[in-house]
């Protein structure tokens, strides 16, 4: 896609802050402590990239999703996590907030998120489901006015350091699933509210993940997010942007596989030849480039389709699902071209082999995004 | 078109220059001088009451122009009294230029009491030593010294005026180059006569140093030059040369100088003169981290050199950019320069590839730092330093 | 207050290779980008925009239509209005040619009390257009500024870098500065400023809109012209020692003693 010149400077930004703040220094840094500076986040704020999209009314910068593809990419190209930093507020989070809060809402909780005061979370996940998102064991039961929820939410990314977080829980009987799940914004502050142990993750080291447990909180009705009963939807609507965040995470990543691949078949020599002269090697390089190329050729055009309003649902997740597979087979061949080296920490191809694992499996396996595209085609 | 002056006519009142839009205007020893910024708009013509303006067609004047200057000038920059060391490789090349013309060759220098620093400059072997002496040039200031030498240029007219490229040149040239109407090619690395036509020939690089391109100025004067520091031959001082003193009329108006210099502060930072050293042991990336620099330090202090670093290492923070040689450094000469996990980029190329003699050490045996060295060594530099160290002490 | 910054988009040097067979420059795919040091011209001006709020921001650049988009980033950095002077007439300036159309420029926009420009350009590398833009505009200048420290009423302390250190220079006002990179640390720009940058009209004048003459600007008034240009020489390969670590340190002292260079 020949981008125009606008989205060539929002690229040239990110790419030009991605260069000078996320230096190797601050990145095995924070793959040793575990520990993204905050004094990055807050720059990150500032150059708008947590609301990129937001309307200038609510703090954000009046983007739209090209312009917030094109950042998460060329940031996750030098950090996966610090990716992760930008994709949250613009997707989950926010997005629940942005499309179905109310304008006291959005004035409360956008504003701040997006100028980096606020962290969000998005409560979706429970121990039970993952990809069944509407069997949802956490309830949330009517009392004058306020709700009583209880349940555990898991693996939820930033939860150790959130000041609210968004939950989902069944307020309907149980039998009735989908209908019965309504959107809450819970303040973590609130007795009842505890997080679980931080998950020693294999990759994307930086960004604390845990369980919200949720003991006989006390929620308000005016907490309440949207419709009561339309949870579901506006989560599955959330998650179609998540979608194209992780598609634009994986094609960052991939390509910087790719140029690690590049890079190192270029220096290394064996049997006399450098590595990309054997044919093998430069086969393959010529396969992980093509691919990329695929995969970024999608990720924008779902991004264009759901600025221009088409089935986002659709190309969200053909992106998200391509992008993600081929940047763990573009991670998986950059490492092997590295050989011995790919395999010991200090190469870049290590970190980026164990960050990119899981993109094919959050928000939304690539089963689940093959389950939502089947739908789409035979309409169900 | 361009304007002229009669003189005859000319009372000197500076009418026109109140009434120039453009600022072209100057008064010098009672007559105006019409500047390059003028742009032929006749305002002066109006505002003189005399008639003694008159708009000509160009050409013919010029040329009788440039047969009206000659020999080649160098400006002396002084700081605290003392010459730049660049002066005395200025008046090194000056001569050499002079001589190919067949002109001769002046010094121009401006400060305050300078009665000994003229002396000095003028064993260096010039023809002429023109002074300017007054306690507004104790300091360099834009508008004092752009006033006093481009005074000087239009009374003796030179061919040819040189300027160190240092900070202070690099701002006096450009200033007395509009002031004159003239060009000026910076930060030159090569000046040659052309036989034919005794034009300057001015070649230096650009585009990061991927280019070197040579300039000409055809038909103004003079023509000027800013050149780059540590490059050309020193002149040989001589106590015994004795050249004619010009004094300069100094005089300036309330108000015409529009700086002031409040005080000059000598860097606190660790002092580093890469230009000067013999010897300069570089580090760059493949040091793999500042500490690096420790083991560079070492070899540097054996072999009484300093410490020099790629701009990849400086970027990396592993050292402070005044160490930094090539072309958006410092670019260095030395006598032998030790390239340590240095790559070899061309703008650092640029700025060390006159070094007599070029010692790399990479392990990468493809590095282009190869392609410039006197003597390549491919190894770990962590083992080979400490070996050549051993060596030197004799232990090995 | 109201402050000029002057820019120029220029080719990404240290992306720049030579053809090996042909000896030209190869430009293709070289990004162009603002100038650096331009870029800390910009940053001091917002400073002073940060600080007195009433505070405009000008940029302007003199180069070919494209040119614009450095204009965009500036915008999009903070800057309020960006000119670009623009002309077939302009093409081929020396410095000294390219200041004098900077000028009508800077004049045409309008009234000042600082201009700011870069110390010098990475292309050209002269750093002669601050200067001889001062010139031109009858002002005081400091070049190679690395802080300013005080604005005051008719005038500004700054300090001016120096080889070995630094001198405090008082200028009077209006007078142009040229920033250096130790100046300060450019900001990024926003998304945001990225987005507005581009719903902005950028004000394109040529000669004609600044009553220049065709012989007054371009190659036709640059004193200076290129004689010709050429791809310095590389140097003869030399010699790569073998052996193992100690055979090579021997080698290499043993070599450098023989030719009395140690």
């Amino acid at each position: 896609m020949q981008l125009s010149e606008k989205y060539q400077l929002i690229r040239k930004l990110a790419r030009d802050f991605a260069e000078k703040e996320l230096t190797p220094e601050i990145l095995d840094e924070v793959e040793d402590t575990g520990i993204f500076p905050v004094d990055i986040q807050k720059k990150m704020a500032e150059a708008g990239f947590y609301g990129i999209k937001v309307p200038v009314e609510y703090g954000g910068q009046g983007s739209d999703h090209l312009a917030y593809a094109i950042t998460v990419e060329e940031i996750a190209k030098v950090s996966a996590v610090g990716s992760l930093y930008v994709n949250s507020p613009n997707s989950l989070g926010g997005m629940t907030i942005l499309i179905a809060g109310t304008e006291k809402q959005k004035q409360k909780y956008l504003r701040p998120m997006v100028e980096g005061d606020l962290v969000i979370p998005f409560g979706l996940t429970e121990p039970g489901g993952g990809s069944d998102a509407g069997d949802m064991k956490t309830t949330a039961v009517p009392d004058g006015d306020y709700y009583i929820l209880n349940g555990r939410k898991t693996f939820i990314t930033m939860a150790p350091f959130a000041d609210y977080s968004v939950i989902y829980a069944n307020t309907g009987p149980r039998e009735s699933g989908k209908t019965g799940i309504t959107t809450f914004i819970v303040d973590m502050k609130l007795p009842g509210v505890s997080v679980g142990k931080e998950e020693e993750k294999l990759g994307l080291v930086g960004c604390a993940t845990s369980d919200i447990i949720l003991e006989d909180v006390r929620v308000h009705k005016d907490d309440i997010i949207g419709e009561i009963g339309e949870g579901f939807k506006d989560a599955m609507r959330s998650l179609d942007v998540g979608r194209l965040g992780v598609a634009a995470q994986s094609v960052g990543v991939a390509q910087a596989c790719l140029d690690e691949a590049v890079k190192y078949s270029k220096e290394r020599k064996q049997f006399g030849k450098y590595l990309w002269e054997h044919q093998g090697i430069g086969f393959m390089i010529a396969d992980m480039a093509t691919k990329v190329k695929a995969a970024r050729e999608l990720v924008y055009d779902a991004a264009v389709v759901k600025d221009t309003g088409g089935n986002s649902t659709l190309a969200s997740a053909m992106a998200k699902y391509y992008a993600s597979e081929i940047c763990n087979e573009v991670a998986a061949k950059s490492l092997q071209i590295h050989g011995g080296y790919g395999f010991v920490r200090g190469f870049k191809i290590e970190r980026l082999y164990r960050d990119c694992r899981v993109f094919t499996i959050y928000e939304g396996t690539s089963q689940v995004q093959q389950i939502v595209i089947s739908n789409q085609l035979f309409g169900k | 078109m361009s304007i002229i002056v009669i003189e005859e006519k000319c009372k000197g009142c500076g009418l026109c220059v109140q009434g120039c839009p453009f600022d072209a205007i100057t008064i010098s020893d009672r007559l105006p001088v019409i500047g390059a910024a003028c742009t032929e708009c006749g305002a002066c013509l109006e505002n003189c009451k005399f008639e003694a303006l008159q708009k000509i067609e160009d050409g013919a004047v010029r040329e009788n122009d440039i047969s009206k200057y000659h020999d080649v000038w160098v400006f002396a920059e002084q700081r605290g009294n003392k010459l730049m060391p660049v002066v005395i490789e200025l008046i090194g090349e000056g001569r050499r230029l002079a001589d190919e013309i067949g002109c001769g060759l002046g010094v121009i220098v401006c400060g305050e009491n300078v009665d000994q620093l003229a002396y000095e400059a003028g064993c260096y072997g010039p023809d002429k030593i023109y002074v300017a002496d007054a306690p507004e040039l104790k300091t360099y200031t834009t508008d004092a010294y752009t006033k006093v030498i481009y005074e000087a240029v239009m009374k003796y007219k030179p061919e040819i005026l040189l300027l160190g490229a240092t900070h202070i040149g690099r701002d006096l040239g450009p200033s007395i180059a509009v002031k004159c109407g003239t060009g000026l090619t910076a930060d030159c690395t090569k000046l040659d006569i052309n036989p034919e036509d005794k034009k300057l020939m001015q070649t230096r690089p650009a585009f990061g140093g991927n280019l070197m391109a040579t300039i000409v100025c055809e038909n103004h004067r003079p023509q000027m030059a800013t050149v780059r520091p540590g490059i050309m031959e020193k002149a040989q001082y001589n106590r015994e040369h004795s050249c004619e003193e010009i004094r300069l009329d100094v005089k300036f108006e309330e108000n015409e100088l529009r700086e002031r210099v409040i005080k000059v502060v000598k860097s606190m930072r660790e002092k580093v003169s890469l230009t000067d050293a013999d010897v300069i042991v570089s580090g760059g990336l493949g040091l793999g981290g500042p500490e690096g620099f420790e083991l560079v330090n070492k070899l540097a202090a054996r072999l009484g050199g300093v410490v020099g670093a790629s701009r990849a290492a400086v970027d990396a923070g592993w050292i402070p950019n005044s160490h930094q040689v090539g072309q958006t450094g410092t670019t260095v000469k030395p006598n032998i320069y030790i390239a340590c996990g240095i790559s070899g980029a061309i703008q650092h190329l640029a700025g060390m590839q006159e070094s007599k003699c070029i010692i790399a050490i990479n392990k990468n045996e493809n590095a282009p730092i190869f392609e410039v060295a006197d003597y390549g060594i491919v190894g770990d530099l962590y083992k080979v330093i400490p070996a050549i160290l051993n060596v030197l002490d004799g232990l090995e | 207050m109201k402050i000029i910054v002057c820019v120029k988009q220029v080719p990404d040097t240290t992306e720049i290779k030579v053809d090996p067979v042909k000896g030209t420059l190869m430009r293709d795919g070289v990004p162009s980008i603002l100038n650096p040091d331009d870029a800390n011209a910009l940053e001091a001006a917002l400073k002073i925009k940060d600080e007195y709020p009433n505070t405009e921001v000008d940029v302007v650049s003199m180069g070919p239509q494209q040119a614009s988009y450095v204009l965009r980033e500036c915008l999009a950095m903070g800057a309020d209005r960006a000119f670009l002077l623009s002309s077939m007439a302009f093409g081929g300036a020396d410095t000294c040619s390219t200041s004098t159309t900077l000028a009508y420029g800077v004049n045409k926009i309008g009234e000042y009390d600082f201009i700011f420009a870069g110390r010098q350009a990475i292309d050209g590398d002269t750093a002669q257009v601050g200067p001889q833009l001062a010139q031109r505009l009858g002002l005081p200048i400091a070049t190679y500024v690395q802080s300013i420290r005080e604005i005051r009423e008719n005038s500004v302390i700054v300090e001016r870098q120096l080889e070995d250190g630094y001198e405090v220079l008082e200028v009077n006002r209006p007078c142009l500065l040229t920033a250096v990179k130790e100046m300060n640390e450019p900001r990024y720009m926003t998304i945001i400023g990225i987005e507005q940058a581009y719903k902005q009209e950028i004000t394109v004048w040529d000669e004609n809109d600044l009553d220049l003459d065709q012989n007054d600007c371009g190659l036709k008034a640059s004193p200076t012209k290129v004689f010709r240009s050429f791809t310095p020489p590389p140097k003869g390969k030399g010699e790569m020692l073998s052996g193992t670590v100690t055979e090579m340190a021997h080698s290499l002292v043993a070599k450098l003693t023989e030719k009395h260079i140690l």
